[in-house]
């Protein structure tokens, strides 16, 4: 016979895992990455290799050589990562740029802190961040031509030869709300200018669907932030629809700020989170230098997680009962 | 131009900024006696605390105010160490006992059957507070290294193959970290005065002789044998249970020849130490 | 369908025994009768070796205010008063009972008359029921005694009869319901009567609609007794989970469900107290569910107080080559055996075989801080926080933390994605702070 185990209750587990959810959050970023390729072709896969190839390079080498630890790679957080990172780069963007922001997200925005589950900033957005005060040029240059792209099928042939071409939030920060010049339905399927993962409206809340129904997330963040936002883009006179589905608004809802790590424990700190992003973001959006807010909202926020866990404590069962009774 | 009111600029700022620091090191400077800093350099600055004081540079605070050496010591250094302190601060050194730790158990995996097998947490203070082990012994050695954990100068390591604790005398310094970690109490601190080895009851089971017997194949059944051949009766018995005065043990060997349930162990060879004197 | 609101998860609830009958096993050739059956002092022997004893007889009379007599299954000669294994390998005391092989069990003492039972106050209902070794048997087995005495100054008004069963697998309380409704309803009088409360509910989860039925079916004659359907949710059968489930009213932290007038007793105790005052039967035996996936024979047995687990597992089919792990009680809050010589106690509720696949605990992984543990705690903890503390000794803290509020259920540990061990830190966290006050 064998030697019976003896371990504390309980003695079943629900089976799930970290590298489930991760992978679930993988899958779910699927049809946006499709959009993405969709809309600009191979450079956005491109991007999208060099991206995560960087950043599983750079884990590897950190748990490998400077932690001395079990190789974390299967987990997948690195591998989200990166593909987080390159939905919010250009298609664009410089090969050897993808990989310095890698090696930022991974190197600084991760592992410094102690690996997964101890980072204080979603890693992918101080990725994206410091590339965009470092290259603020390079990281705001889309390709043009993507309408004729997506009537032509292909179309990688025009992508090659990039200019700038602005986005919405462009003209939406320089004060022009009006929706005259652009197509929701445009918006809502991809066919727009912005970084790759923005750009498929529907694709990302395909992928929201999914997260909620594997319960890999819960609604309180995305509906939150998104609620906020609309809220106060229509309380500053601009049009909620065109703010929700313009920039990343959908991808830091979706995909960045329901981020475990870097997001508060209790339901009512989420919701608290989530409109506080949706506030900032529209803040500068309409009043800040830079067109899009999303990512500062977002990692401006995860610095206040800490204190939201701290002070939004859940409610003790009987705790206001027994101090009714004394 | 530009370049040069920014030059001036922040010069000037930086004069201030010196200005202020220097302001505040010369109001907030507390003097510290130089001696504790000396003495600080002498302590291995492993904080253990084995002196009674919470840390290094207390324990070099209180030498320096002391009046008397008498009290003060460090088990991390040496009596020359000591000596050198007393130096420093111009007072007698004190001899003092220097002390080493033993593991009251010594049931390997053969000797107590594992009958389960644990699975959990590493910690031998959660196996401890919710198990018994995977044993039928209540009382002895788990094995999952605590106390190689709180050894702040690597003196305990584990066993291969037998998960028992060891204590390497050589780098054991008595400090005590260990004794308050064992959730069991098994470790114990004796007078240590080599090459005299140390004799010691490596068994802390105070169940009676027959479930002793069951549930260890090396546990102290109590039967006072030991106690009976010692020349100066320094086996006593508790509860079943022979614990030895080290005060009055001469490590004869006696003891450890008689237990018929070999409980009894030392730190090194009886006969070369005989022969050695 | 009402439950409790804060926290708690669905497990799957592998009730391979649903529907099963009571059945009873045979009675081993040797009964090994633990003195310490119940929370508090153990029993004190009142038998000495070579006495003959019959079933039904006082063996050991309660050590204290907090404990209940011992009473001897079968008829039999008292062989030693020796140690005996516990589930969890301690030595403690036992009576080791020889049984008689030919003579029959025939223990068939004076049953009282309905009348005889009408007339007897709450004092004497109360003292029967410490007379007959009753001890709670959902699993906690704390002397019912003490808990029908209601403390001067407080008033019980609702009786609550647990018959949520929410541990998976377990299906004794089930089974029992289906089989004595009825007696378990007049049980159930008779604790209303001890404590003067003015109402009865019967509190059920909804995965056992049999159950339901048949309870319904014995309540409809008394106007305030009712049963109440509940929402399937762990833990639904926690004292302070169940009152809020059934009445909506929340017991203060620290404090004993008496504050709101509540008391709560599982279907089987209400079953034992009809046995004890209707029959004069005491406690002595009672139902385990044996179950596992590779078990040939599961089922609910009948399971005579002292039965070595061994035994109870052989008539279920024996253990199975790949048994892992073998769970006295449910698989959430039940504890592991490691002694297979040990015998059943009164507090046994179940026994489940784990194969070895299932038996492992997954690799344990960093904390991701998803908040799916302060999710699930149904007392409103954060078990991330509490783990961290008492992976640094830090005990205060978790008192702050409201540990002591813990009821041990389990749910931050079974929903982990990391696996973590947060109940064995929030385990010691608590053994560390009592330790500490006394």
């Amino acid at each position: 016979m064998n030697k019976l185990t003896i371990s504390l209750s309980p003695h079943i587990h629900s089976g799930g895992s970290i590298s489930r959810c991760m992978w679930n959050v993988v899958i779910a970023m699927m049809p946006a990455l499709a959009v993405a390729i969709w809309t600009f072709g191979l450079p956005a896969l491109q991007v999208t290799l060099i991206s995560v190839a960087a950043c599983l390079a750079t884990e590897w080498a950190v748990t490998r050589y400077m932690f001395h630890r079990p190789c974390t790679l299967a987990n997948g957080s690195a591998l989200i990562t990166g593909i987080l990172l390159a939905f919010n780069l250009p298609s664009i963007l410089p090969w050897w740029m993808v990989i310095i922001g890698a090696i930022v997200a991974i190197g600084i925005g991760k592992m410094s802190f102690g690996g997964l589950g101890c980072n204080i900033w979603n890693p992918a957005l101080v990725g994206r961040v410091f590339l965009l005060i470092s290259f603020p040029a390079a990281m705001t240059t889309w390709p043009s031509g993507v309408q004729s792209a997506f009537d032509g099928a292909t179309g990688s042939s025009q992508q090659a030869n990039a200019s700038t071409g602005a986005t919405l939030l462009t003209h939406l920060n320089g004060g022009d709300t009006s929706m005259a010049d652009y197509n929701f339905l445009d918006m809502a399927i991809g066919n727009m200018n912005g970084s790759l993962g923005e750009v498929g409206g529907i694709a990302i809340l395909i992928g929201l669907a999914y997260l909620l129904l594997t319960r890999t997330v819960t609604w309180h963040i995305p509906v939150s932030m998104l609620g906020s936002a609309a809220l106060f883009s229509w309380a500053f006179g601009g049009n909620p629809l065109l703010d929700l589905f313009a920039g990343g608004l959908l991808l830091g809802a979706v995909f960045m700020a329901t981020d475990y790590v870097t997001s508060p424990m209790t339901r009512s700190g989420q919701l608290l989170f989530g409109f506080m992003i949706g506030f900032i973001t529209i803040i500068i959006r309409r009043f800040g230098a830079y067109p899009e807010g999303v990512s500062f909202a977002i990692l401006l926020m995860n610095s206040f997680v800490p204190l939201i866990n701290k002070y939004m404590r859940p409610s003790v069962f009987g705790e206001k009962e027994r101090r009714s009774l004394s | 131009m530009t370049i040069t009111v920014s030059i001036i600029v922040l010069g000037i700022i930086g004069i201030i900024a010196a200005v202020l620091l220097f302001a505040a090191a010369k109001k907030f400077y507390v003097y510290e006696d130089p001696r504790i800093g000396e003495i600080e350099e002498l302590l291995p600055g492993a904080n253990c605390g084995g002196c009674g004081f919470s840390g290094c540079h207390a324990f070099a605070v209180e030498c320096a105010n002391a009046s008397s050496m008498d009290g003060l010591n460090c088990t991390g250094v040496n009596s020359e160490g000591m000596k050198k302190i007393a130096d420093i601060v111009g007072l007698a050194p004190v001899a003092s006992q220097r002390h080493v730790a033993v593991v009251r158990c010594s049931a390997s995996c053969e000797n107590r059957d594992p009958r389960n097998h644990y699975d959990g947490v590493r910690s031998c203070a959660i196996e401890n507070a919710l198990y018994q082990g995977e044993s039928d012994c209540i009382y002895g050695c788990l094995g999952c290294g605590d106390c190689v954990k709180a050894c702040p100068f690597e003196a305990i390591t584990i066993i291969p193959g037998e998960a028992l604790p060891k204590v390497d005398f050589n780098k054991c310094t008595g400090c005590g970290k260990c004794v308050e970690t064992c959730p069991r109490h098994l470790c114990e601190l004796v007078p240590y005065n080599p090459p005299t080895p140390v004799v010691w009851v490596a068994c802390a089971n105070r169940d009676r002789g027959p479930i002793a017997m069951k549930e260890c194949g090396v546990a102290c059944i109590g039967c006072t044998k030991c106690r009976k051949v010692c020349p100066n009766e320094a086996p006593e018995i508790t509860s079943f249970l022979a614990r030895i005065d080290q005060t009055k043990c001469t490590a004869c060997g006696d003891c450890i020849a008689a237990c018929p349930r070999h409980s009894i162990v030392s730190s090194s060879p009886i006969k070369t130490h005989l022969q050695q004197q | 369908m009402r439950t409790f609101r804060k926290g708690g998860i669905h497990p799957p609830e592998n009730k391979l025994t649903a529907g099963k009958p009571i059945v009873g096993i045979p009675t081993p050739p040797e009964l090994r009768i633990m003195l310490s059956q119940c929370i508090g002092v153990p029993a004190k022997p009142v038998v000495k070796p070579g006495d003959h004893v019959q079933r039904g007889q006082l063996i050991a009379e309660a050590g204290g205010f907090v404990s209940a007599p011992v009473h001897s299954p079968a008829n039999g000669t008292i062989k030693k008063i020796e140690p005996t294994r516990t589930h969890q390998g301690i030595w403690q005391d036992s009576i080791v009972i020889a049984i008689d092989p030919e003579e029959s069990e025939s223990f068939a003492p004076q049953a009282r008359t309905p009348e005889e039972v009408e007339a007897l106050s709450p004092d004497e209902i109360i003292a029967i029921v410490g007379d007959a070794g009753i001890v709670g048997l959902g699993g906690a087995a704390f002397p019912t005694r003490v808990k029908l005495s209601v403390p001067k100054g407080k008033k019980a008004t609702t009786l609550i009869i647990n018959g949520a069963e929410c541990e998976p697998c377990l299906t004794c309380d089930d089974a029992l319901m289906r089989a004595e409704a009825e007696k378990i309803v007049k049980g159930a009088l008779l604790i209303m009567k001890a404590t003067e409360a003015e109402e009865t509910v019967i509190g059920i989860e909804s995965n056992k609609p049999e159950a339901i039925e048949a309870m319904t079916q014995a309540a409809a004659p008394y106007p305030y007794l009712r049963v109440e359907v509940l929402k399937k949710k762990y833990p639904q059968g926690g004292e302070k989970q169940l009152i809020y489930a059934v009445t909506g009213k929340t017991v203060p932290a620290g404090a004993l469900p008496i504050e709101t007038g509540c008391i709560v007793d599982n279907v089987a105790t209400a079953y034992a107290i009809y046995e004890a005052v209707y029959n004069r039967i005491p406690l002595m035996e009672r139902i385990v569910t044996v179950t596992g996936p590779e078990l040939s024979n599961p089922g609910n047995f009948l399971v005579k107080n002292g039965t070595p687990l061994s035994a109870i597992l052989d008539f279920a089919g024996g253990l199975p080559e790949d048994a892992g792990k073998v769970v006295a009680g449910g698989p959430m809050m039940g504890r592991a055996v490691s002694a297979l010589d040990s015998s059943a106690t009164k507090g046994l509720s179940g026994l489940v075989v784990i194969p070895v696949s299932a038996s492992k605990r997954m690799q344990e992984g960093p904390c991701i801080r998803c908040g799916r543990c302060v999710s699930a705690c149904p007392m409103g903890l954060e078990p991330y926080l509490l783990m961290l503390q008492a992976e640094h000794k830090v005990w205060d803290g978790m008192s702050e933390h409201n540990v002591m509020n813990c009821l041990e259920c389990g749910s931050c540990s079974y929903i982990c994605p990391a696996s973590r061990p947060l109940l064995d830190f929030i385990k010691l966290g608590k053994q560390e702070l009592r330790k500490a006050k006394i």
